[in-house]
């Protein structure tokens, strides 16, 4: 495998298209420097930090070290989609119920593809262990959040069709049954829409990147194609986990709907 | 008999009995707490106090079972489907009581979109009413309706109380109430309700 070196040097033109953005932020009164200028700087850190992590990762080949980088991955994945909601969960449940659906589904088919599919050595070598539960992270966390979203909201706008249902003897599944099909619809349609899409209108990043590191296409064909499937089982998974589970947590044992246990979001 | 002792939600606070064939009016100024005591009595909301059907407390049966025998139905009844006759387990059973409440019997195709609120009262009762309840709690099944379409609710609720049937009809209609009820249930302010037999 061949591949164009670059040095920290190699992105200071580059870079000036950035500067190019703040000019035209300033000479057309965006108002968008600002917010330019803190993300461009948090994403050099944030991405030299991660290179330095991962080039220690690697080196140390830990499952301790690799265990802890995963983990606190899935935290901000958590905190991510906590922000994405319109109306939440009370106290630790928004949080944990995030935290566990991103944690169970991620997990468990990044470990599935680990031990059936790749298999390095070691099994939980982080060069592969972290970038596959990154991407599949990503895909479902916005699956999550999409689904908690949609259920939240529409049980508060059609709280009488369930308590209509709740009232004539129907257990809170059957009651909840056709806001919770929304909700892993919503959850699921981006991932869809990636497959139909992927090739024609995008080729994904980590295909390319495997391109410009001097893998053959096929080759990093393939290897998408294998993550477009984790991503897909984790989506499903991930999102029918969180769905069933706020479902529950937003009703009780007697069978009520509890909309007091879900907060409205109180800054515009 | 439904037996209502010490119920106790936010500032409600009532004990009564209900017996079978009975249907007890309950009045009392907008706001006051009627729709919280219904809903309360079906065990739709937290909660505080004893109820019992023929001296089995609501807690020895699973909620869905109780709230089949002792069943709230909301002033707007929710619809959770496209078309009318998607609500209903038994629409055949149901079309009897349909055409006597002065629907067409071809509604059942209906999308509930186009349905008017009189309508929508009209099929929620028809929907509560095929249960065959023990108790039915009405929260104002009549405020949607023109006065022959009332008449024909009430005749047709007179009937199930005369089989057996025990009814909460929470109503602001004076002369209803007086209609309807053997009893009055007056709540006030307070969130105490006072037994007025006529």
């Amino acid at each position: 495998m061949t591949y164009i070196h670059l040095a920290y040097g190699d992105l200071v033109l580059p870079a000036l298209l950035v500067v190019m953005d703040g000019a035209l932020s300033l000479v057309l009164r965006l108002k968008l420097e600002k917010q330019l200028a803190i993300a461009t700087v948090r994403m050099v850190l944030q991405l030299v930090l991660v290179g330095y992590a991962l080039t220690f990762l690697f080196a140390a080949v830990s499952p301790l070290w690799t265990a802890l980088a995963a983990f606190i991955m899935v935290l901000f994945a958590s905190r991510e989609i906590v922000a994405r909601q319109k109306r939440r969960l009370p106290g630790i449940w928004s949080y944990g119920l995030g935290a566990g659906c991103t944690l169970l589904a991620a997990g468990t088919v990044t470990m599935f593809a680990l031990l059936t599919e790749l298999r390095p050595d070691p099994w939980y070598h982080p060069r592969y262990a972290l970038p596959l539960l990154g991407m599949i992270l990503g895909n479902t966390m916005t699956g999550i959040s999409l689904g908690l979203d949609v259920l939240t909201n529409s049980i508060v706008r059609e709280r009488a069709a369930i308590e209509a249902c709740l009232a004539l003897g129907g257990t809170r599944y059957q009651a909840l049954l056709p806001v919770v099909r929304d909700a892993m619809r919503s959850g699921l349609m981006p991932t869809i829409n990636a497959m139909a899409a992927v090739g024609l209108v995008s080729l994904p990043g980590m295909m390319t990147g495997q391109i410009l590191a001097g893998v053959e296409p096929i080759d990093a064909v393939k290897y998408q194609l294998l993550i477009m499937f984790l991503i897909a089982g984790g989506t499903g998974l991930g999102t029918l986990v969180a769905v069933i589970g706020a479902a529950r947590l937003v009703t009780d044992h007697r069978h009520r709907l509890r909309l007091d246990r879900i907060i409205a979001e109180t800054s515009p | 008999m439904l037996t209502v002792r010490a119920l106790k939600r936010l500032h409600i606070f009532a004990s009564f009995d209900l017996h079978d064939g009975e249907c007890v009016a309950l009045q009392g100024p907008s706001g006051v707490g009627k729709t919280l005591l219904l809903r309360s009595i079906a065990d739709l909301d937290p909660n505080e106090g004893t109820v019992e059907l023929d001296g089995t407390p609501r807690e020895a049966m699973p909620a869905p079972d109780w709230r089949r025998r002792v069943t709230y139905l909301a002033a707007e009844p929710g619809w959770w489907s496209d078309t009318v006759q998607e609500h209903f387990t038994g629409w055949d059973d149901a079309l009897p009581l349909v055409t006597r409440l002065g629907l067409p019997p071809n509604c059942g195709s209906w999308p509930i979109q186009r349905l008017s609120s009189g309508e929508r009262q009209r099929l929620g009762l028809v929907r509560a009413l095929i249960l065959r309840s023990r108790v039915l709690l009405l929260d104002e099944p009549t405020s949607a309706l023109d006065s022959t379409s009332a008449a024909a609710v009430e005749s047709l609720i007179a009937e199930q109380v005369l089989n057996g049937t025990s009814v909460v009809w929470s109503t602001h209609d004076n002369a209803q109430a007086r209609r309807v009820g053997s009893r009055v249930f007056l709540m006030n302010g307070d969130g105490e309700i006072e037994d007025n037999r006529p």
